[in-house]
């Protein structure tokens, strides 16, 4: 069993949510990321998405477009991430982490070696913004292969073939992404939220977690009352970008803002 | 050679192409596809179309002898596709034309475009006037400050033209914006690419409507020369104007087909757009085709004088085409497209865009290494007069 099943269905028994968040890999600097990820844990993370800057990320809003620029200024690679999941693992083998991003990093230093390292560094899972699943015909057994978790999302348009279609590629859980629009995105209607889950879970029994829109304790309980789990992304990174001159605090900034949502989740039970 | 009818059903050109964007804009271009393919077949529709390009666009355009151009270079005959002379001055407008049609047969009451030279700008802000339709329009802050004109020109039309000021400020960040603009207002807007890149069906629709180019030039080489060109040369940025022209002769080996791609200050210094002459395959703005990317996959910035060829990335259209080795793709550098502007204007009197400079210089290159009685079709896909800004102040010229 992956470390990110084991630790979705631990917490389904125990009837919590997941508190999923995302930061960006080597914002403001990569020397910060691995401490932010151990801030993110202490602060009640269940899972961690780490995003891998890309120079065009066309699916996110401002706030993590500004993220991918402070992380490339530095270069920060893919191979870099890999490295900072490494350094992570040294102090914790229990969280899993998920890397996100886009394709064309991946292509250009090749899928097998990328998993070859993904693994060896103990990424969990991956989830590629631009991948649709019918191009993943080759590249999703592949990522099997080597024990990783491959992460799809999935959208308010999504019908009913498509996301039969992409649960029979998942593992780990669905990123569902609660609206139409980028990253950053503020208009979370949890009444549509509702009914596209309960269309969701007609087609797989996988935890889905819900994305987009999240941004503090009170919409991270509205949506934990009904996904398996929450993502929050923007609400974070802006921190950081707000901070990025003095990203010392940023730890502690990271974790008290984190404990909140999960306080809130952990009220719902 | 016998050439398969691409794309296949999944929009893949051999490895190029494909649909990799987000899951909320699948089903949209599923639904885009169908309807695409169901109103390219219906006789209505095609009559609309066509006489838009008839009595909107003004087609169709002279194939033009330049006999003064042909005895100064002195080898093959070359003769030019006016596309400068349609509607708003540049091949673009073939494009829109037709997609605007799709967006009023879809219901969308609101077209949102990206555009680098302000060429495919300025002819969706003109369909839109035309057919009463809300248009935004993306467009690099360095682009925006390099052709003033054409902005001003959107702005007149009633378009909204919103600078972009994310990454290297160009062209393909305002195709970025634009889906993202296009993923949030899926519902009620229809986004018009205005080249063969972005995720299937787009590099297939803006082929096809592209076309009529092609098609008019093997009508009129039959009418006006008895037979067929011996070699077509057109300019690439995303390739648009070029896939127009080649596309329809595919199939006919005997034509030879050359893509101009910008070699900036020189392929060798690296500072140039020209993915197919060094770049290598990767995935950009949901299409897998050649790419400027570094070692860690990072789209790098590009550079040409030319702003409608300021792109990292190719339509997969030209990159299958350069693996089967069909067309040849090849680059000349920003000074040699600005010889050729003025060569062409001095010899011809047809101001050039400085987009088809970079074909007309090939075409001098070309010309003497071809014997006199054959014939080179150079794509003049758009006039100048959106370049003169450009070109006075590289030359240290005042306009104001
Ligand atoms: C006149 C003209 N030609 C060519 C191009 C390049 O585009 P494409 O390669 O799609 O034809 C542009 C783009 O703006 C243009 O304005």
């Amino acid at each position: 069993m992956s470390r990110i099943t084991f630790a979705l269905s631990d917490l389904r028994a125990k009837g919590r949510k997941a508190l999923i968040p995302f930061i960006t890999a080597g914002d403001p600097h990569p020397s910060h990321t691995v401490g932010l990820m151990h801030a993110l844990v202490a602060g009640g993370a269940d899972i961690i998405e780490l995003g891998v800057p890309f120079s065009d990320p066309m699916a996110d809003g401002p706030v993590i477009q500004l993220a991918c620029e402070r992380a490339l200024i530095h270069n920060t690679s893919l191979w870099n991430c890999c490295a900072m999941v490494a350094e992570f693992r040294k102090t914790d083998s229990r969280t899993p982490v998920v890397l996100m991003g886009y394709l064309n990093p991946i292509e250009t230093r090749g899928l097998d070696a990328f998993c070859t390292l993904a693994k060896d560094s103990g990424v969990d899972g991956v989830l590629i913004v631009d991948l649709a699943v019918e191009e993943a015909p080759e590249f999703a057994p592949k990522v099997r292969s080597f024990g990783l978790d491959l992460i799809f999302l999935l959208a308010p348009t999504s019908s009913d073939a498509r996301i039969e279609a992409i649960a029979r590629e998942a593992s780990g859980y669905l990123y569902y992404v609660s609206l139409k629009g980028v990253t950053g995105s503020a208009s979370l209607d949890i009444g549509s939220v509702t009914a596209k889950l309960g269309q969701i879970r007609r087609h797989t029994a996988l935890p889905v977690a819900v994305g987009f829109g999240i941004r503090d304790a009170e919409s991270a309980a509205k949506v934990g009352a009904v996904a398996d789990g929450v993502v929050v992304g923007s609400a974070l990174v802006s921190q950081i970008e707000k901070h990025q001159s003095t990203p010392e605090v940023l730890p502690d900034l990271l974790k008290s803002q984190l404990a909140q949502m999960r306080a809130a989740l952990d009220a719902l039970n | 050679m016998i050439y398969e009818n691409l794309p296949d059903a999944r929009g893949h050109f051999g490895p190029y192409g494909g649909r990799f964007v987000a899951e909320t804009l699948m089903e949209p271009l599923r639904e885009l596809e169908a309807a695409y393919n169901m109103l390219k077949v219906d006789p209505a529709f095609r009559a609309e179309l066509d006489k838009d390009l008839a009595l909107y666009v003004g087609r169709p355009s002279p194939l033009y002898p330049a006999e003064r151009l042909t005895r100064k270079w002195g080898g093959a005959q070359i003769f030019l596709k006016r596309e400068d002379l349609n509607h708003t001055g540049a091949h673009k407008i073939n494009n829109t034309v037709g997609q605007a049609l799709l967006a009023k047969h879809l219901g969308k009451t609101r077209i949102i475009a990206e555009t680098g030279a302000g060429q495919h700008g300025v002819a969706s802000a003109t369909i839109a006037a035309r057919l009463g339709l809300k248009c935004v329009v993306y467009m690099g802050a360095d682009d925006v400050e390099r052709q003033s004109p054409n902005v001003y020109r959107m702005k007149l039309l009633g378009a909204e033209v919103i600078p972009v000021q994310s990454g290297t400020k160009t062209l393909k960040d305002a195709l970025n914006e634009a889906l993202r603009d296009w993923v949030t207002n899926v519902d009620d807007t229809f986004y018009v690419i205005g080249t063969v890149a972005g995720p299937h069906p787009y590099p297939m629709l803006v082929r096809d409507f592209n076309s009529v180019v092609g098609r008019e030039v093997i009508t009129q080489s039959q009418n006006q020369l008895g037979r067929l060109p011996d070699a077509l040369v057109a300019c690439v940025g995303g390739g648009s104007n070029a896939i127009g022209l080649f596309h329809p002769m595919i199939q006919y080996d005997e034509v030879k087909m050359y893509g101009v791609e910008a070699g900036g200050d020189g392929i060798e210094t690296g500072r140039h757009a020209a993915p197919l002459s060094a770049g290598k395959p990767g995935v950009l703005h949901g299409n897998r085709t050649y790419v400027m990317a570094d070692d860690n996959g990072q789209i790098i910035g590009t550079h040409s004088i030319s702003a409608g060829l300021d792109y990292p990335g190719v339509g997969p259209e030209h990159a299958w085409l350069k693996d089967i080795g069909r067309v040849n793709y090849v680059s000349v550098t920003d000074d040699e497209a600005l010889a050729a502007f003025h060569e062409l204007t001095r010899v011809e009197g047809i101001i050039p865009a400085l987009e088809p400079s970079h074909a007309i210089a090939y075409a001098k290159k070309l010309a003497p290494t071809m014997a006199k009685d054959q014939i080179i079709v150079v794509n003049l896909s758009g006039r100048g007069d959106k370049d003169i800004f450009t070109i006075a102040k590289r030359e240290g010229i005042s306009l104001l």
